[in-house]
């Protein structure tokens, strides 16, 4: 597996824990309470900056996991290709390129859709506590939906 | 499983005839990942034109004896 896809996983990883998690919280927040009045604000900050921080740390995790894991490897079993795999660390090229452009487009018409969803909600004058949150939840499908078509293309081919 | 792409090649072949070059050594002479040179050697990707003629070039061959795309079977 590639370093880029690696980090594809783990960014398909976060935006579902981070996800879960908010959506949990703001739940628990709406129990009892006019959704008007929910403060929402700052767990929704907080699961953007934790979406940001922890894709990023993921990929150095990755990147430090990868270099360990395999030059471990190299060593016990004297393996080439756990050898090799240290040396693509890091390392992007025009295939990794490619399959991330597609993937992202995909992600983007996701994303688009939801926004026309949200346009909706606005016109109809929804609280902005639905607009919000439909904004999220747009933007969060549509990495999801980028990340699991980049993996589906590293694993398929193109 | 249908393969997503119809080109051909005989890099491996190739390989083992240029004393055996491993995978990592042909990305990196052609400075791209073990992984793509895998995906195009299993026919799961096509390489941009300018990766197919370093290739090429790392073999010492033309283009037509490392990629072939071939004609309708009537």
């Amino acid at each position: 597996m590639s370093f880029e896809e690696k980090t594809t996983w783990v960014a398909a990883l976060v935006t579902v824990i981070v996800t879960i998690c908010y959506t949990s919280v703001v739940r628990g927040m709406m129990v009892g309470v006019p959704v008007a009045e929910v403060a929402y604000q700052k767990p929704l900050l907080i699961a953007v900056g934790a979406t940001i921080v922890m894709t990023v740390m993921g990929a150095i995790g990755t990147a430090i996991g990868t270099a360990i894991g395999s030059a471990v490897t190299a060593e016990i079993t004297g393996e080439r290709s756990a050898e090799d795999a240290v040396g693509d660390v890091g390392r992007t090229d025009q295939r990794d390129k490619d399959i991330s452009r597609r993937g992202e487009l995909i992600g983007y018409y996701v994303s688009s859709a939801g926004v026309v969803g949200v346009l909706a909600l606005a016109m109809l004058r929804y609280d902005q506590f639905w607009i919000a949150n439909a904004l999220y939840l747009s933007f969060a499908l549509g990495t999801l939906v980028a990340s699991v078509a980049k993996i589906v293309t590293y694993r398929r081919g193109f | 499983m249908v393969k997503p792409t119809r080109v051909e090649n005989s890099i491996r072949a190739l390989r083992f005839k240029a004393g055996e070059m491993t995978q990592a050594e042909l990305a990196d002479r052609v400075h791209v990942t073990r992984q793509t040179i895998i995906a195009i050697e299993q026919g799961r990707y096509s390489p941009s034109l300018e990766m197919a003629f370093q290739i090429a070039r790392v073999f010492g061959v033309p283009l037509d004896e490392v990629f072939h795309y071939p004609g309708e079977e009537s």
